[in-house]
C-alpha cells in the first residue's frame, strides 16, 4: 500500500515497438509534456518567489515600482519591522506548544484506540467502529459554535488548552493507525500474549516500536495541519500573546495596511517553518499522504 | 478491574475490559468534542438560544428554519459556496490529472515538479492570503500587470469586482492545494503495473491512446476519491475568503460558513447559526453520499 518505490516509466525504458514514426511520436510527445510541466511548475513558484524578491526590497522601492523583481539595495529592513510591530516570537512559540501537544495527544490516544479496535476482541468493537466511521462524515468545522460555547464553559478561552482539545479526536488518524496495525502478524502478538504480557504492554514493546513509519506520517500531518489551522485559534485566541502564528500574521496586516514590503516578509516568516519542514520530510509527508489507506 | 482474581494470567481472562479501557482516552475527546457539539447543534436549532445569555434560551419550534430557508442571505451564501466548489474542483481534478500523468513520464525531474506543485500546499492559509493580496491588488498588484503584458488594456479589479472575486479567490485556491491531489495522482499511477504500459505499446497505442484508454480509466478509484474529497473541502471554504475579501464586494464572496461565524459569533444568534450549520452538514453529506451511490452503481456496470 504504502508507496516506497519510484515506477519505472521512464523516456529511455518505454519500449516501443513498431515503426520509427512511432518513435518520433513518442519523443514528441515527451518533449511536449516537459514543455507543460515545466511551465505549470515555474509558474506555479511565481508567487513564492515575488513575496520572497519583495520582502528585501527597500518600502520606498516598492512603492515607486511594485512589479520589479529585483533590487540594487537589498535590504532586511521589513523583516525588522515585523519583528518590532507583532509579537512574533510569542507566535511562533505558541505555534510550536499547541502543535506538539496536540501531536502528541493525536498519536497516544490514536493509535492505543487503532490498537483497540484492531487487535483486541471485545463485545462492542464493531458497534465502536462504526461509530467511529460516522464522525469522518462530520466537518468539524460546522461544530464551532458548541465547541466554542463548551470551552467558555470551562474557562478555557486563550489558553493552550482551548486550542489543543478540540483537534485531538482526529479520526483520520485513527484510522491511518488501523490500517498499519491490521498489517502486522497476528503471530507477533500472540507470541507476546502467550508469554504473559498485558495488552498494554504489547501495544507498548511490541507494536509502537514496529510502527515508526506510520507514527511519523501520522505526527507530520498532524502536526502541520494544527500549524495551519486558522479559524479555530482565530475564534479561542484573543490575547495577542497567546495568538498562533497564522492569527497573529493578520493582525500584522492590519497594524500595516498597505506596505508591501512588509506584508511579504510576514509571509516569508509564516512559510519558512513549514517550508523548511516540508524540505526535511518531503519523502514522508509525500508517502504520508499517499499511503493513508485512502486510495 | 480484574487483577485480583487472576493469580496466573490465562489468556482471554481478566482483559476484557484491555479493549474499551485503551479505547476509552479517544472515546472521551471523540464525545466530548464531536458527538456532544453535533447533538448541541441539533438541539440549538430548536430554540432562540443566544450568544450573550447562558442557556438555551426560549423554545422556538421550527421557527429557526423557516427564518434559515425563507432567508434570501443563506441561499446567496450557498450559491457563492457552491459556486465556488465548482471553481476549484473542475481545475483541481482536471489540472493535477494531467499533470501527474505528465509527471510519471520523467522519473529523474520527478522531485522537482513535486517540489514546486506541493510546496503551496504546506502553507498556512494566512500566507497564502498574504501573498495574494498583494498579487491581486489594484494598479500594484502582479495579477493587473501580468492581465497588461498579454494586451488587456484595463484589467478587472481582481478583488473588487464581484464578478471576478470568487473566480480570483477560486483561482488562488488551486495554486495553494493542487499539490495534495497531485501526490494522491502519483501514488495512484504507481499501482498501476507496468506490464499494462508495456502491453499497450506493444499493441501499437501510442502515447496519447495509452493515457486515454489505460491509464485515466485505470485511475477511476484514484480520482473518485479525490473528487469527493474535493467537493466537501471546498463546501467548507473560509480562510482565504475572511482574509482576501471578508466576503464582500457586496457579499459576493460570502460562503456558508462565513454566515455561521457572522451570525453566530458576530451577532451572538447561536440558534440561528446552528440551524445554518444543520443545513450546511446536511447538504455535505447529501453530496458525498450521491456521489458514492453513482460511484457504486457506474463500478457494477462496469
Amino acid at each position: 500500500m504504502t508507496a516506497t518505490a519510484t515506477p519505472p516509466v521512464t523516456e529511455q525504458q518505454t519500449p516501443v515497438a513498431g515503426p520509427r514514426r512511432k518513435y518520433d511520436a513518442e519523443r514528441l510527445f515527451n518533449r511536449v509534456a516537459l514543455g507543460v510541466l515545466v511551465a505549470f511548475s515555474l509558474l506555479w513558484l511565481v508567487p513564492l518567489a515575488w513575496a520572497l524578491a519583495t520582502s528585501i526590497r527597500p518600502a520606498q522601492e516598492v512603492i515607486t515600482d511594485p512589479t520589479s523583481w529585483f533590487t540594487a539595495h537589498p535590504t532586511l529592513a521589513a523583516y525588522g519591522d515585523i519583528f518590532d510591530a507583532g509579537k512574533l516570537p510569542y507566535w511562533y512559540a505558541n505555534s510550536f506548544i499547541t502543535s506538539i501537544l496536540t501531536t502528541v495527544l493525536t498519536v497516544v490516544a490514536g493509535s492505543l484506540a487503532a490498537f483497540a479496535l484492531s487487535q483486541t476482541r471485545f463485545r462492542a468493537r464493531r458497534v465502536a467502529f462504526v461509530m467511529l466511521l460516522a464522525g469522518i462524515m462530520i466537518p468539524g468545522q460546522v461544530l464551532m459554535i458548541p465547541q466554542f460555547l463548551a470551552l467558555q464553559e470551562a474557562g478555557l478561552l486563550n489558553t493552550y488548552w482551548g486550542v489543543v482539545l478540540p483537534q485531538v479526536p482526529n479520526v483520520v488518524a485513527v484510522f491511518v493507525f488501523k490500517q498499519f496495525f491490521d498489517g502486522i502478524p497476528r503471530e507477533l502478538i500472540d507470541a507476546a500474549r502467550a508469554d504473559g504480557a498485558s495488552w498494554l504492554r504489547t501495544y507498548r514493546q511490541i507494536v509502537m516500536p514496529i510502527s515508526r513509519p506510520v507514527i511519523s506520517a501520522v505526527t507530520i500531518f498532524v502536526f502541520v495541519g494544527v500549524w495551519n489551522n486558522f479559524l479555530w485559534p482565530l475564534l479561542v485566541v484573543t490575547d495577542p500573546e497567546m495568538m498562533t502564528l497564522p492569527v497573529g500574521l493578520t493582525s500584522v496586516q492590519d497594524v500595516f495596511g498597505v506596505p508591501y514590503a512588509q506584508l511579504m516578509a510576514s509571509a516569508v516568516l509564516g512559510a519558512i517553518p513549514l517550508l523548511a519542514v516540508f524540505a526535511l520530510f518531503q519523502r514522508r509527508i509525500v508517502e504520508g499522504i499517499a499511503g493513508t489507506g485512502l486510495k | 478491574m480484574a487483577t485480583t482474581t487472576a493469580p496466573t494470567k490465562a489468556p482471554g481472562r481478566g482483559d476484557r475490559w484491555a479493549g474499551p479501557g485503551m479505547l476509552l482516552p479517544f472515546s472521551l475527546f471523540y464525545l466530548l468534542f464531536l458527538v456532544g457539539p453535533l447533538i448541541y447543534t441539533v438541539v440549538a436549532g430548536f430554540f432562540d438560544t443566544s450568544l450573550l445569555k447562558s442557556g438555551l434560551g426560549d423554545f422556538a419550534g421550527l421557527s429557526n428554519y423557516s427564518a434559515v430557508l425563507g432567508d434570501s442571505e443563506f441561499w446567496r451564501t450557498l450559491k457563492n459556496t457552491l459556486w465556488f466548489t465548482v471553481l476549484t474542483t473542475v481545475p483541481l481534478v482536471l489540472l493535477s490529472l494531467t499533470l501527474a500523468i505528465l509527471a510519471d513520464r520523467f522519473v529523474r525531474g520527478r522531485w522537482f515538479f513535486r517540489f514546486a506543485f506541493f510546496a503551496p500546499f504546506v502553507l498556512p492559509s494566512a500566507v497564502v492570503a498574504l501573498m495574494f493580496t498583494f498579487i491581486y491588488a489594484d494598479q500594484v498588484g502582479l495579477a493587473q500587470q501580468a492581465a497588461t503584458w498579454v494586451g488587456v488594456d484595463t484589467p478587472p479589479s481582481w478583488l473588487g469586482d464581484p464578478d471576478w472575486a470568487m473566480i480570483s479567490i477560486a483561482a488562488a485556491t488551486v495554486w495553494w492545494t493542487l499539490g495534495f491531489n497531485f501526490v494522491l495522482y502519483l501514488a495512484g499511477l504507481q499501482d498501476i503495473p507496468r506490464s499494462v504500459h508495456e502491453a499497450a505499446a506493444i499493441d501499437g497505442a501510442g502515447p496519447w491512446q495509452r493515457i486515454r484508454h489505460v491509464v485515466v480509466p485505470m485511475l477511476g478509484r484514484t480520482t473518485t476519491l479525490v473528487t469527493v474529497l474535493q467537493v466537501v473541502a471546498s463546501l467548507k471554504v473560509f480562510d482565504q475568503i475572511y482574509m482576501l475579501t471578508n466576503g464582500g464586494p457586496d457579499g459576493s464572496t460570502r460562503s456558508s460558513l462565513q454566515l455561521i461565524y457572522d451570525t453566530g459569533f458576530v451577532e451572538g444568534r447561536v440558534g440561528y447559526a446552528s440551524t445554518v450549520s444543520l443545513l450546511l452538514f446536511v447538504v455535505i453529506l447529501l453530496v458525498s453520499l450521491v456521489w458514492f451511490a453513482l460511484v457504486r452503481r457506474a463500478e457494477k456496470e462496469r
